[in-house]
């Protein structure tokens, strides 16, 4: 992940920032200096590499017919999801861009593993409630299941067999959990920021909910179901209780800041009413 | 009103050089971190909860069906997959709010409105 942000840094300093390019940075170091400043807070990121660790259920720990049930399961969201995006891609291109940036942005979060010195371990966000939000469900499930499929190929992150149950997890109850969530606030008059941000952080908690199920229900033998879910579920809250935070923060980051600068397509993508564009 | 320019202007660089501090004591203060405790600490919860539980009731992970975790190679990969998916938030963030983007003045004129 450090490259990640040092990509995203070097490609587009305001935005890993979020700051506007004509205002702050610039005036406090000079713009001839930004340049520099930004090479250099990219080295710095590099030092921060760490070993890629994570919540993904990885290759052979679920028996084949849980592998295969939670597969099933997941197939018609992908579908759904595929259709949506076709659907959308017919009538309006100008979304596309809000995909691929969401498409890339799942992607670099789901692989970026965070020290937690409350818990002394690493794991990672999801950004699926952030996509579910901006995207709709749907879509978030499919740019996950992307994602999701080039980390269990090429970054041994995950498993093919476990790719089903992965996408369940983080995709579908991730993008459920964040959209809901966010449009339960906003009917509820909650302010845009409040509302990215439980939606970031129950998306979070809802993936790691989903995976103690599939873990548990999938490795339980003759135990019984319950207290082993119980068990998995608490020894993920020391680690995820500060990272949902975390997410939420940067949720409501995210949506905040296209507000700011793109109101009209969050308009179009029913984040928010028309009449919250102009004021 | 000069005296008022300035201030909020020396106010901005303090607040940059702050965040400029904090931002680098976190770096550091990882890079200690992971260097000194590279494999030893810090473990995944994928390890620490995932594969513990699994191997405490019978299951144990298997090898991925392209093993790029071998020596260097994962870093190698993970820092190839960073570098492009960095690069693409990057870019298509500049297709979303760049100054040549066709919407802009869309917003801007709902804005007006």
């Amino acid at each position: 992940m450090p490259a990640a942000s040092s990509g995203l840094l070097l490609a587009c300093p305001e935005s890993f920032f979020g700051f506007q390019k004509d205002s702050r940075l610039p005036k406090a170091f000079g713009i001839a200096g930004m340049t520099t400043f930004r090479y250099l807070l990219a080295i710095a990121i590099c030092f921060t590499a760490s070993d890629a660790y994570a919540m993904h259920i990885s290759e052979g720990i679920l028996p084949f017919n849980w592998a295969l049930l939670w597969s099933v399961i997941a197939i018609p969201f992908v579908a759904w999801g595929l259709y949506k995006l076709k659907k959308l891609s017919s009538v309006d291109l100008s979304f596309k861009p809000l995909v691929g940036l969401m498409a890339a942005v799942v992607f670099i979060i789901s692989c970026m593993p965070i020290p937690v010195p409350t818990a002394g371990t690493c794991s990672h966000p999801c950004g699926t409630g952030m996509s579910g939000i901006l995207l709709g469900p749907a879509i978030s499930i499919v740019i996950t299941a992307a994602a999701l499929l080039i980390q269990a190929l090429f970054l041994a992150h995950g498993g093919l067999t476990t790719w089903g149950a992965d996408i369940v997890s983080m995709g579908v109850m991730g993008s459920f959990a964040g959209y809901l969530t966010f449009r339960g606030l906003r009917a509820l008059k909650a302010n845009l920021w409040i509302a990215g941000f439980m939606a970031g952080l129950f998306a979070d908690w809802a993936t790691y909910t989903a995976t103690s199920v599939e873990l548990a229900s999938g490795i339980k033998g003759d135990s019984l179901f319950l207290p082993l879910f119980w068990k998995i579920l608490i020894a993920f809250i020391p680690t995820q209780l500060p990272l949902g935070i975390l997410e939420g923060a940067m949720t409501a980051g995210m949506v905040t800041l296209l507000y700011k600068k793109r109101p009209d397509l969050l308009v179009k993508m029913r984040v928010i009413k028309a009449a919250e564009a102009t004021v | 009103m000069k005296f008022g320019v300035r201030s909020s202007e020396f106010r901005v660089k303090i607040n940059n050089l702050l965040f400029l501090s904090v931002f680098l004591l976190i770096t550091i203060h990882c890079s200690l971190f992971t260097a000194a405790f590279a494999s030893e600490k810090w473990p995944g919860v994928d390890e620490s909860v995932v594969e513990k539980y699994a191997k405490e009731y019978g299951r144990e992970a298997r090898e991925p069906f392209i093993n790029t975790d071998q020596g260097d190679l994962l870093l190698f990969v993970f820092l190839l997959a960073g570098t492009i998916g960095g690069f693409a938030a990057g870019y298509f963030w500049k297709e979303l709010t760049g100054k040549n983007c066709k919407n802009q003045e869309a917003t801007k004129q709902q804005r007006r409105s």
